[in-house]
């Protein structure tokens, strides 16, 4: 029988698997990308809350997080083309403008 | 038993594609895995009786996300690997890993020995009897009908952000500080002539 507790562990497995992408990676596609994951696992855990308490509630929360995600890649993109119209390169370290 | 089989499929193949997301060299690869881990994602969603959501999952993610993404990476020299300096030692990502789990652990210990009860009484009798798109409508268009107008409007907001900013000429009109302009121009002068 699959409970609640085995969603959730998956929606974490996967959220830690986004987190080590982002912490992790330089190349600023593939941040975009663990970003995705992120959201997507979290989506996972509001959809098994909302079917084990009978509440459609946590359906709505990933819906609206659907659409915020939509949103980002739109934005996001557009600034990572400009960038790499700019100055050729994707690297994540290319953005330290600041010598810190 | 049908349950349990899809279960533990959806998720050990979304974990894998999900993993090779993250640790892939090629971007492309790491693209069309994201697309599949999506698709796989929507397969939770029909398992928990969100159909409506899982169809949206599969419309919008894979259908207009990625889809996205792979028309932003013609943009891109996609060959030309990001040569990704990564200086922190394993350890510290343990580390991190380890904290992240603590948290949730932390965060989530008290609602388990509870084991919180919800207050469904809210719109469980308005929803009865419907079938899961025609719920998702009913709730939709009612008790969250601000907040969908608001997404519509953040919509239009992104979808002008996604125009103006990958159109050809803004580039030029909008910029950064003048000499950080010419710092840029300098460096991106030196990378051509390589």
């Amino acid at each position: 029988m699959i409970t609640l507790t085995h969603y959730l562990v998956v929606s974490s497995i996967l959220f830690v698997i986004g987190l080590v992408g982002v912490i992790r990676r330089k190349n600023l596609l593939l941040l975009f990308f663990s970003t995705e994951i992120l959201l997507n696992s979290v989506n996972i855990g509001f959809v098994a809350v909302a079917k084990f308490y009978g509440d459609l509630t946590g359906q709505m929360f990933a819906f609206f997080i659907i659409a915020v995600a939509a949103s980002e890649v739109a934005v996001g993109l557009g600034l990572l083309i400009l960038w790499y119209k700019r100055t050729g390169t994707i690297d994540l370290d290319s953005m330290q403008l600041m010598k810190g | 038993m049908y349950e349990l089989i899809a279960f533990y499929l959806f998720s050990g193949l979304t974990i894998a594609m999900f993993l090779i997301v993250v640790l892939s060299k090629n971007a492309l690869y790491a693209m069309s895995a994201l697309a599949a881990g999506m698709i796989l994602i929507s397969g939770f969603f029909f398992l928990l009786d969100a159909d409506f959501l899982g169809v949206v999952q599969i419309i919008v993610y894979t259908g207009a996300v990625m889809a996205l993404y792979a028309f932003g990476m013609m943009f891109f020299d996609t060959t030309q690997d990001v040569k990704e300096n990564i200086q922190n030692s394993k350890i510290i990502y343990g580390l991190w890993i380890l904290s992240a789990v603590l948290i949730v652990i932390m965060i989530s210990a008290p609602f388990m020995s509870e084991k919180l009860m919800l207050d469904a009484s809210l719109s469980q009798d308005l929803i009865a009897g419907a079938n899961n798109p025609q719920a998702v409508g009913i709730i939709l268009f009612t008790k969250y009908l601000v907040q969908f107008e608001l997404a519509a409007v953040m919509l239009l907001v992104a979808m002008i952000v996604g125009i103006i900013l990958a159109s050809k000429r803004m580039d030029s009109s909008i910029t950064l500080e003048e000499e950080d302009e010419k710092i840029l121009k300098e460096e991106f002068d030196i990378r051509e002539s390589k």
